[in-house]
């Protein structure tokens, strides 16, 4: 047989998309031609194949050689079509039956002897086998746990292209999986316990937690801003299957993940002020996802808000509305999903200290609050001012637990799962405002005091949405059928509002 | 819009504008209040001794002028008539013309003058916005200069009580200075006035703001200084409005504090202590003549929500410092209520303050 193809699956963002690798071995003078819009790291796939098969003890034909990457029109990036387009060429060369190969689909980089690295995208690549019908996936041994994630399709983990070759032959049998290791990071590591001297805080983060609002920290330096934000992850109900495996692929298309096999705790991105618009919401030539896609399902921490690249900031905002970004290059259109807990944090100005100990000029702090004000303070439903902690506070109050706060948390999100069943949206957090009309319940009378504020505070018409939305959390709370009064008032003592900044400004 | 000012005050305003680059550096060896204004048209022209501006002086056309005036939206009123303010004729050297975007102070209006620190502490602005607002609210007009700072502060708590305001521009009074508070220049002309000696357009030299500090001065019947350095320049209104006889008031602030040195300064020197708009009032009409619009003491408060205003009036800002180990709930819940009833208000990242009374 001259002729031969092997399945195998690029990636497309965040998604796999189904290549077929043909190999075709006529009479000629010895040549090797790849063809079907590879990038530079697959053209180099060249030498390695061809030393991989060497020096695996298989014979490279000293022929006229051509592959072919199809759909022609589609970019394949990256090293982990070695393994397809090596077993396409011994398939072609009759070195292994072809029949084998056609029920697998296959990913994996060689080295020159032979040998599988560590590859991105397990999982994506076991996902769109499964959907394209496959029966087994070979992956790299040290990615198997990932690959296995998928239910209905075999993965096999494989070290060489000897032991895939010997697999496929019936010589060998797949070897048993390893074990996984244990996590990296320890769920109660991060835990609300250690957060001490902040206890007036805690009904604030409990009620911002179970809507799933946005937040936004103020306060000096050096307070425990940062130390909160870290914890709100740990709050979160646990992630359902679904949303673990959406994080895995993530994590594992950009190769932060070391194929641990299920991640289960809420991600945690931190990016630094210095960050991109791309690097916040994805793009590049070859487009990554964003922190915002890393940070999907968990939290996405902004620290040091007022320095960040307006532009970048700006991009923020239609991810957040929609829980998605689209991302257009000439090529191509992808999608990265984009749904998170936005969690800021501020100084009150330049110099940190805030009030009466402030340094800094009145155009030093209009100049602040200017970059605050901008494109997301909108879409902060909270806004809570974290003070220094007396020496009293700290050693003498005994902090909440994670698990108690999350307790709390999940009895309200019971309530608004019932009330979001069968919509987009998970929770009051991602109300838009015409579900805010619709859904909240205020009673005659919390509606009247909040247009007192309204119309003598100068609220204004998103600040009157945002402060309903968090007020049908705290009624959520209670398990309130109606939004009373008392929820209303609450509520309003965490708003955000532009009138929340100096008056001097 | 009319410019009914005469030619004579029309031209000397125009002298001014013209010279106001050598009265600049004529004036940064003095500094304090520019003394050159006091001199006549002649004695300038002698003083600057310029060929180009005798002759421009000498070729002056009104008509021009005046359309520039009604161009920018202003009015204007000069010295010689009967409709200029009386308060600025007790200046030695009253401004020639007052440009204006408005309604006028009226001779009846009760004017009352805070100015302070451009570089205000946030207890400052809570204090300069208090009074102003107080203050309107009780049918005073509220004077400033529209800096940033305590002078926005102020006019921006009167347009609150939806009071009249009136600005004193050091630039022309069709200009916003600074530019970033067109919205607030906007609104006191719609509410009061904006106001300036200048003529329209006029891009203001540094002597223009001490020079404009005068008109302050003497458009009101009192002068509160909210919070100021040693060196700030509302010294220089308050020694003006001393100057021509207006009782000076100032708010103490912390002696550990160099933002209020300027103040407390004042106040050692015999300036009137000013702890609230009822003060401000009592020095104006004798004690207990009017009262201040009624707030928090006179409220009934449960005794839950009134613990909890008397902490915010401690001082203690943030809802989780006010709830402490206590029920953060209930204390936000009253946190929302107390600023429902008006007491407090939301200040600086979601901190709450008393509001004064």
């Amino acid at each position: 047989m001259a002729l031969a193809a092997v399945a195998a699956f690029a990636m497309d963002g965040v998604e796999s998309r189904r290549v077929t690798v043909e190999a075709d071995v006529r009479r000629g003078l010895p040549a090797f031609t790849v063809v079907g819009l590879a990038d530079k790291a697959l053209r180099e796939a060249r030498e390695r194949v061809q030393g991989a098969i060497k020096n695996s003890g298989y014979r490279f034909p000293e022929e006229r050689l051509t592959v072919n990457l199809a759909p022609a029109y589609l970019r394949k990036v990256g090293p982990s079509f070695d393994l397809p387009l090596a077993l396409a060429i011994l398939a072609a060369t009759g070195q292994v039956d072809a029949t084998a190969t056609g029920t697998a689909a296959f990913a994996g980089e060689l080295a020159l002897n032979g040998d599988l690295r560590p590859m991105r995208g397990a999982l994506a690549v076991a996902q769109g086998a499964h959907r394209h019908g496959f029966a087994r996936i070979f992956v790299p041994r040290s990615r198997v746990l990932e690959a296995a994630l998928v239910d209905g399709i075999e993965a096999v983990g494989v070290d060489t292209l000897t032991e895939a070759v010997d697999i496929l032959a019936g010589r060998a049998e797949p070897r048993p999986h390893p074990p996984a290791p244990a996590e990296m990071i320890d769920a109660d590591a991060l835990d609300l316990f250690d957060v001490r001297g902040h206890n007036g805080l805690i009904e604030a983060i409990k009620v911002v937690v179970a809507g799933g609002h946005n937040l936004h920290l103020q306060g000096p330096p050096g307070t425990g801003k940062t130390m909160l934000a870290r914890r709100l992850p740990g709050l979160l109900p646990p992630m359902t299957r679904e949303e673990a495996t959406e994080v895995t692929r993530i994590h594992s298309v950009t190769g932060r993940h070391r194929g641990t096999g299920l991640i289960t705790q809420r991600p945690f991105r931190s990016p630094h002020h210095t960050i991109s618009a791309s690097g916040l919401i994805g793009g590049g030539a070859t487009p990554q996802p964003g922190e915002i896609t890393l940070a999907h399902h968990g939290v996405l921490f902004l620290d040091e808000w007022s320095e960040f690249n307006r532009g970048a900031l700006e991009a923020l905002r239609q991810p957040l509305e929609d829980g998605r970004v689209v991302i257009v290059r000439g090529q191509s259109v992808l999608t990265f999903p984009t749904r998170c807990m936005l969690v800021a944090a501020s100084n009150p100005c330049p110099c940190g200290m805030g009030g009466n100990d402030c340094r800094c000029s009145a155009a030093d702090v209009a100049r602040h609050d200017r970059r605050l004000s901008g494109p997301l303070l909108d879409r902060m439903d909270v806004t809570l001012y974290v003070a220094r902690p007396t020496a009293e506070q700290m050693q003498g109050q005994v902090p909440q637990t994670s698990a108690a706060v999350r307790e709390a948390v999940l009895g309200a999100r019971a309530v608004q799962a019932r009330r979001f069943e069968g919509t987009a949206v998970s929770c009051n957090g991602q109300m838009t405002p015409r579900m805010v009309r619709e859904l909240v319940a205020a009673t005659p009378a919390a509606l009247d005091a909040l247009n007192l504020l309204h119309d003598r505070e100068g609220l204004s018409a998103r600040g009157y949405h945002r402060v309903l939305r968090l007020a049908r959390t705290v009624a959520d709370m209670e398990d309130s059928e109606r939004v009373h009064p008392l929820h209303v008032q609450i509520a309003s003592s965490w708003r955000t509002d532009a009138k929340s900044m100096p008056v001097a400004a | 819009m009319t410019a009914t000012a005469c030619d004579a005050c029309l031209r000397r305003t125009d002298l001014i504008a013209a010279l106001a680059g050598r009265i600049e550096i004529e004036w940064l060896g003095r500094r304090g209040r520019p003394q050159l204004l006091a001199l006549g048209d002649e004695a300038l022209l002698e003083w600057a001794g310029v060929a180009e501006i005798g002759a421009r002086f000498r070729g002056f056309a009104a008509a021009p002028a005046r359309a520039a005036i009604a161009a920018a939206g202003l009015s204007a009123v000069c010295r010689c008539e009967d409709d200029y303010p009386p308060g600025l004729r007790d200046l030695p050297d009253p401004p020639a013309v007052l440009h204006w975007r408005g309604r006028l102070p009226a001779e009846d209006d009760e004017a009352v003058v805070i100015v302070g620190a451009r570089r205000a502490t946030a207890y400052g602005t809570e204090v300069a916005h208090g009074l102003g607002r107080s203050l309107a609210a009780a049918g005073l007009t509220v004077v400033s200069g529209m800096a940033l700072g305590i002078d926005s502060a102020a006019h921006a708590g009167a347009l609150e009580a939806s009071g009249r305001t009136v600005a004193v521009m050091a630039c022309g009074a069709d200009r916003s200075y600074p530019a970033r508070k067109q919205a607030l220049h906007r609104q006191i002309a719609a509410s009061g006035a904006v106001v300036s000696e200048m003529p329209p357009g006029f891009t203001p030299f540094r002597w223009a703001f001490p020079a404009r500090n005068r008109t302050i001065a003497a458009l009101g019947r009192a002068t509160v200084v909210v919070e100021a350095t040693e060196r700030s320049g509302s010294l220089i209104t308050a020694d003006l409005a001393m100057e021509i006889g207006r009782p000076v008031a100032a708010v103490p602030g912390p002696i550990t504090s160099t933002r209020s040195a300027g103040t407390n300064l004042l106040l050692k020197t015999g300036a009137e202590v000013v702890c609230g708009a009822q003060d401000v009032l009592d020095l104006l009409f004798g004690a207990g003549a009017r009262a201040a619009p009624s707030r928090a003491d006179q409220e009934p408060l449960s005794p839950e929500l009134r613990r909890l205003f008397d902490a915010v009036r401690d001082g203690r800002g943030s809802p989780a410092e006010l709830a402490g180990d206590g029920n953060a709930l209930a204390v936000a819940a009253g946190l929302g209520e107390l600023e429902m009833r008006g007491l407090v208000r939301r200040s600086m990242g979601g901190t709450y303050v008393a509001v004064l009374g």
